[in-house]
């Protein structure tokens, strides 16, 4: 985040010392959101096309509420609906689904393209797709089913977080158009205290003795957080899974397979390398049969 | 002196020697290195980013992404050509055995202690056999890294063991690549000459395929000069 520039240093005709002075910052940054507060209403996800520049597309009808089964290319942020039953009867739930934004992201790790996928020091990962090959390798990669394929420009794109408003010290689209105040952006540490804070509040007066936080520690937390209803069961919000971590063989993949396989390479051809200096090529013809009587 | 050059085979028999592949032979085999040092060479790229750069110098990330799988449906198609073609001498035979247990001696040149080979050597054989079963394995793994549009949302949890695999298979016929164009080229003199044109000196046959020598002495002269008989 560009605000380490925007800083105030001094500012005139300013009595006293200049506010903000030598307190440390952290320029993490995080959104939250609240299900218990979120309505469904699909103004992030009008915002979140508006502000990227998509138009609206033709979706898939699922009988529900649910603009479309899943993200697309082209639909960054979507609402999933999921009607629980429990023990006082049904539950509407209502998750707003993106790219978390992993502090250890899976699609990163994948991602064979230099740059093609960025993390910034304040936490967002960002794609970049001029760089992008369309391997889909990140697809593979993330543990969230984020990154979406275009067939007709073969790249990949997601959720940026807004990279490009947050830049510029403004929250994210999403965040502005949200009526019920479920969503929220700062830096990581104050979106934790106010979903501890919201989180205490659903103990204290309401029946959700289960409520808690959704920050999962298999990818290193992340910086889109969620409050649920039940922490116990992230499932229920449409597939969101309880411990994501980036799949195994992926970490096998790009890490002892690719030094070992390199290591073995290397010393592979140096041991040639050895074996010709040391034997040199065999003798062209045995000389004590067949040269001689072939000719 | 007449140089008596006889044409069979698609290949020009010269005095002294013996033709090793056939035209058809010698077509397949450099279809099949063209097509897979293309696939080397852009597998590599992908496989770090050290050597990305040769994405670049072959048209960029995107065109070799584009060509990579085309060409790795060009190289297993060929292989199931060089199959058709190998096949059969390339079963493991006791003879084979034999020759494996005195490997020693052929590395470090000592090869008169060497036990007599057929038309391939049992090295010869593990190469081929390690490229057919990898390539197996790289085509299926590839035809679903190709579109994975097609394929991750089902089974999404399963791409990440088709790369795995697609990656250690590759590794494989790396390994397996590098001994053979040493042995090919550098080591065993005389060898290229036959994948090239052809033909090879009679001597060389006997030095170095000596069970396959006799064989076609038997059953087919047309191979042979004639100036041999
Ligand atoms: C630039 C690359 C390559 C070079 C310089 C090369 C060279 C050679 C040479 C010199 C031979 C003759 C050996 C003999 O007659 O005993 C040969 C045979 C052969 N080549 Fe290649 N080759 C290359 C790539 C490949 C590839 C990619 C494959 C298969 C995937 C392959 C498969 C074979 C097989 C099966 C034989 C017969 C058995 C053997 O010699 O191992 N070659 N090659
Ligand atoms: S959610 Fe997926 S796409 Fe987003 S940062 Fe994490 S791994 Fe990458
Ligand atoms: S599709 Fe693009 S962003 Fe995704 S892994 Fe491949 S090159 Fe990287």
């Amino acid at each position: 985040m560009s605000n380490g520039q925007l800083e105030i240093k001094a500012i005139s005709g300013h009595r006293g010392g200049t506010p903000g002075q030598g307190v440390s910052r952290d320029y993490d940054v995080c959104k939250l959101v609240d299900t218990t507060t979120c309505i469904g209403c699909k103004a992030c996800e009008v915002a979140c096309l508006e502000w990227n520049g998509y138009a609206f597309h033709e979706t898939t009808f699922d009988n529900t509420y649910q603009t479309m089964p899943e993200t697309a290319w082209n639909f960054w942020n979507l609402i999933k609906f999921n009607e629980v039953e429990t023990d006082n009867g049904l539950q509407w739930l209502m998750r707003k689904d993106q790219c978390m934004h992993c502090a250890e992201p899976g699609c990163l790790a994948a991602c064979p393209a230099p740059g093609a996928i960025v993390q910034y020091m304040n936490g967002i990962v960002d794609f970049n797709q001029d760089h992008c090959i369309g391997c889909q390798y990140c697809v593979t990669g993330c543990p969230f089913n984020i990154p979406k394929f275009n067939a007709e420009t073969k790249k990949v794109y997601k959720c940026t977080l807004c990279s490009d408003r947050v830049g510029a010290g403004l929250e994210p689209a999403c965040i502005k158009s949200c009526p019920t105040g479920c969503l929220h952006f700062g830096s990581k540490d104050d979106m934790l205290d106010l979903a501890q804070h919201r989180v205490g509040q659903l103990h204290d007066q309401t029946s959700y003795k289960n409520a808690g936080i959704y920050d999962p520690a298999g990818v290193g937390g992340t910086h889109v957080i969620y409050v649920l209803h039940d922490k116990d069961k992230p499932e229920q919000y449409g597939g969101l899974p309880k411990d994501p971590t980036i799949p195994f063989f992926v970490k096998m993949w790009k890490g002892p397979l690719k030094w070992l396989g390199g290591i073995a390479m290397g010393l592979g051809v140096a041991a040639l390398f050895g074996h010709y200096v040391r034997y040199g090529p065999k003798p062209p013809h045995d000389e004590s049969e067949g040269r001689d009587k072939a000719q | 002196m007449s140089t008596n050059i006889v044409a069979s085979h698609g290949t020009d028999l010269r005095k002294g020697e013996i033709i090793r592949y056939t035209f058809k032979e010698r077509i397949c085999h450099w279809l099949s290195a063209i097509s897979y040092v293309y696939l080397l060479l852009t597998g590599l790229a992908l496989f770090t980013p050290y050597l990305y750069w040769i994405a670049y110098v072959l048209g960029g990330g995107p065109t070799i992404r584009f060509w990579h799988p085309w060409a790795g449906l060009a190289f297993f198609v060929v292989q199931l050509w060089m199959h058709s073609l190998w096949h059969s001498e390339m079963k493991v035979t006791d003879q084979d055995r034999q020759w494996s247990k005195t490997v020693k001696s052929y590395v470090t040149n000592r090869d008169e202690e060497v036990a007599p080979a057929g038309t391939f050597n049992h090295g010869q054989k593990q190469f081929y056999w390690a490229m057919f079963y990898s390539t197996l394995v790289l085509i299926v793994t590839g035809l679903l890294m190709w579109f994975p549009e097609l394929v991750s949302l089902k089974a999404h949890g399963l791409m990440p063991v088709v790369i795995f695999l697609h990656c250690a298979a590759a590794l494989v016929t790396i390994g397996a690549f590098v001994i053979h164009v040493y042995m090919g080229v550098v080591f065993v003199s005389g060898g290229l000459q036959g994948i090239l044109w052809g033909h090879v000196p009679i001597s060389w046959a006997k030095a170095h395929h000596r069970l396959w020598y006799e064989k076609v002495k038997r059953e087919d002269r047309s191979r042979i000069s004639s100036s041999e008989f």
